[in-house]
Formats: C-alpha cells, structure tokens, sequence
C-alpha cells in the first residue's frame, strides 16, 4: 500500500495505457446507446462496454496491484469470468423481454419481425398474461 | 511517468461519468420500458468500471469488493426486471 509513486515507469506505461483505451471505449458504448435509433440497435452498445471496456480496465488494475503489493493479484478475473458469463444472459433476456413486447403491441416498424423470424400472431392474444399495449 | 499515470486516471474517471451520464439520458428519456432496463444495466457496468479506477486512484482494494458486489446485484436486478417485462410476474 504505497500508492501511485511506487509505480515504476515500465509499470505506468501500459497501466495508463490501458486505461485510456477502456475508459475510450467504455465512452464509445454508452455513446451508442444513446446515439442509436432503434432498440435492436441500442443493444449493441452496452455489449462493447461490458466486453472490451471492462476487459481493459480489469487488466490494468490487476497490473497496477500486482506491481504495486509486488505479488500476484489476479481476483479481478473473478470480475472478469461473471461478466463474461452473465453478458449474453442479459442481453438474451432483456432482447426476449423486447421481442415479446413488440410482438404482443403489434409494432410492425420496430424491428422485431425482421428476417421473418417471428410473425406477429393475427389477432390479439387477450388472455395473455401481463398483457399490456 | 507518474504524472502520465495520474492523468490517465483522471482521463478514465471523466470517461465513466461521461458514460453513466448518456446511460442516465437513455434512462430518462428512454421511449420503451426495455431501453430503460438496458440503459439502467449499463448505468451498473459503469457504476462497477467507475469502483475499479477509483480503486486504482486510491490504491486500495475495498473498492474491488464494492466493485464485485454492485456485479452481482446489478446482474439480478437486470434479469428480475427484464423478466417482470416479459411475464408481467416474477415468481410463477
């Protein structure tokens, strides 16, 4: 527990590289989410974060305190293995959530019928269930 | 070398607000209730990146466990509410 004035400078370098490249792509994510037009887009964004950014920023600071205590600190790949884990879990719920709701209001234009893959059911289904429109 | 170091925390820590602060536009202006769970997701990746570099700021590692508790509970409370969206209900 020295702080940043024992980091030496073969240590600094990539540390700080590495955070500028997570901190600019994390940025670049959050930028998609808000910049996209439609949903199916916007969920593309938060998947670079979670993904690059959060892999960038994870290695830097397990080298920061690797050099810094001057021993092996690898729990932050604990971090990294669930998010590497629980990223597609979300997205696929979250996108299935979508998917559902846009067929279930009977959204032709918001993408969910793209591909012909899910058709949206000719009459409305009223007897299912959380039904809202 | 320490000063780049310095100002490259600094450069990450206005990166992630930066970040959280788009996620909180798409969270509030957001025009469906699922944009709003994905923005609310991110807003908790971010949450958990901005614990990581303020733990690199500081030289600790409480902010690691922080880091790693937000994680999971962003990650439950992501699924409940994208569930709750799907089935209207959570327990079935």
């Amino acid at each position: 527990m020295k702080g940043i004035e024992s980091i030496p400078a073969w240590a600094a370098l990539p540390v700080a590289l590495l955070l500028v490249l997570g901190a600019s792509i994390i940025l670049t994510g959050a930028l998609g989410l808000l910049r996209l037009p439609t949903f199916y887009q916007r969920m593309h964004g938060p998947a670079i974060t979670i993904t690059l950014g959060a892999g960038c920023l994870l290695l830097a600071s397990m080298l920061y305190f690797t050099v810094e205590q001057s021993r092996l600190v690898i729990h932050e790949l604990i971090i990294a293995i669930f998010l590497l884990l629980t990223a597609p879990v979300v997205a696929m719920t979250i996108m299935r959530a979508a998917v559902y709701r846009d067929l279930r209001a009977r959204k032709h234009d918001a993408g969910a019928t793209a591909g012909n893959v899910y058709v949206i059911p000719e009459e409305p289904d009223d007897s299912a269930p959380g039904r809202r429109s | 070398m320490q000063t780049l170091l310095e100002l490259a925390i600094g450069y990450a820590l206005v990166c992630v607000l930066v970040a959280m602060a788009f996620c909180a536009v798409r969270l509030l202006i957001g025009p469906s209730a699922h944009d709003r769970v994905l923005a609310l997701d991110t807003l908790w990746m971010c949450g958990m990146l901005l614990a990581l570099v303020l733990g690199i700021r500081f030289g600790t590692q409480v902010y690691f466990e922080a880091a790693i508790l937000i994680a999971l509970v962003g990650f439950v409370s992501t699924i409940a509410m994208a569930k709750f969206l799907m089935r209207g209900e959570l327990i079935e």
